[in-house]
């Protein structure tokens, strides 16, 4: 039989499926009155140890967990666990940034009282900023260390983020960062980030935060009511 | 490096879209990659290439048309096309009425626009 050619029109979303996963965990952490933020940025930049430092502030108060991304090895859960907190480990072996279908692989191990689920993504300013993990905040951290001149360079991470962690700003008194230049060019890309200076040695910015999520939370349950 | 979780996305696509069509192989694939996707155009070529291997689109080609930025202002409510990325006139502004309160509208899609196809 001769073989005929023919073109069909698809127009699909590549990253439906993803987009499509995400959406059933974001309705799923809705319901429950949970409040999960996806924390990004290059390997290094304190993600883990923001975590902890938020942590000892809230865990009095709140129900925390902790989904940590890494490539290989246990390492960061162990530290969030060695808080006595509930924290669960995605190792990816080689992927560079978490997908929602890892985390729907783990999601029944989440308890569903919980009020605050931080999501830590695999160190990596670029590619975990395309795939939403159905987290109701996105944080995108820098530190002081990687230089002010990072958010026009990888614009997708702050486009897609909500707030703005400047980190280890205890160290700008040694090093040439401009907190004002990085912050407008921030506000350049996404005006509408939250942004907020944070050390977690000296504690400067942390009670600042974990204010902002409080009030976040109340806003999630308020909708919910 | 990301483009080949993304192609796998897309070979799931294609593989229902082909069988759907009853397709007997596919020829020609086209996609839309947004300016801020994200995604790195050679690398997602070479990551084509690689995965098409065994599947119904093993000799297929990939066209990719790359899709602007657009902003919206919400100052004076204008559509704006962004220039190229990459230029020294690229802004995060408005060109009209220079205001910094604009939004991204396109140009972080990523979209399987269209297949060729064979039928026996």
């Amino acid at each position: 039989m001769e073989k005929v050619k023919k073109e069909v029109l698809v127009l699909e979303d590549i990253l439906g499926s993803n987009k499509k996963i995400a959406g059933a965990i974001r309705k799923k952490l809705l319901e429950s009155g949970i409040l999960a933020v996806n924390l990004l940025s290059s390997p290094g930049s304190g993600k883990t140890t923001l975590l902890e430092k938020l942590s000892l502030k809230l865990k009095d108060r709140y129900q925390l967990g902790v989904i940590e991304g890494d490539i290989e090895t246990e390492r960061d859960a162990e530290r969030i666990r060695s808080l006595g907190l509930p924290a669960w480990q995605i190792t990816t072996h080689g992927a560079c940034h978490l997908e929602a279908k890892m985390l729907a692989r783990i999601f029944d191990w989440i308890p569903a009282d919980l009020d605050f689920l931080f999501i830590e993504n695999v160190g990596n300013l670029v590619c975990p900023a395309s795939f939403d993990l159905g987290e109701s905040l996105r944080f995108v951290l820098l530190s002081v260390p990687e230089g002010d001149d990072k958010p026009k360079k990888y614009p997708e991470a702050f486009i897609t983020s909500q707030v703005f962690v400047i980190t280890k700003c205890d160290l700008l008194p040694y090093l040439p960062f401009d907190t004002d230049r990085v912050t407008a060019e921030a506000l350049e890309i996404n005006p509408k980030l939250e942004v907020f200076r944070t050390s977690a040695l000296t504690g400067e910015g942390i009670e600042a935060i974990c204010t902002f999520l409080e009030k976040k939370l109340q806003e999630l349950r308020a909708k919910n009511a | 490096m990301h483009e080949l979780s993304i192609v796998a996305d897309l070979f799931t696509i294609i593989e229902e879209k082909a069988q759907q069509a009853k397709a007997t192989r596919v020829t020609r694939v086209k996609v839309l990659i947004g300016e801020l996707s994200g995604v790195v155009p050679e690398l997602f070529r070479s990551a084509f290439h690689s995965y098409k291997k065994g599947t119904i689109a093993d000799k297929a080609r990939l066209e990719m048309k790359i899709t602007k930025i657009k902003f919206k202002c919400h100052s004076c409510g204008k559509e704006i096309k962004a220039k190229d990325i990459s230029s020294p006139d690229f802004s995060y502004a408005c060109p009209f009425c220079g205001s910094k309160d604009v939004e991204l509208v396109s140009g972080r899609d990523l979209y399987l626009e269209k297949l060729e196809i064979e039928t026996s």
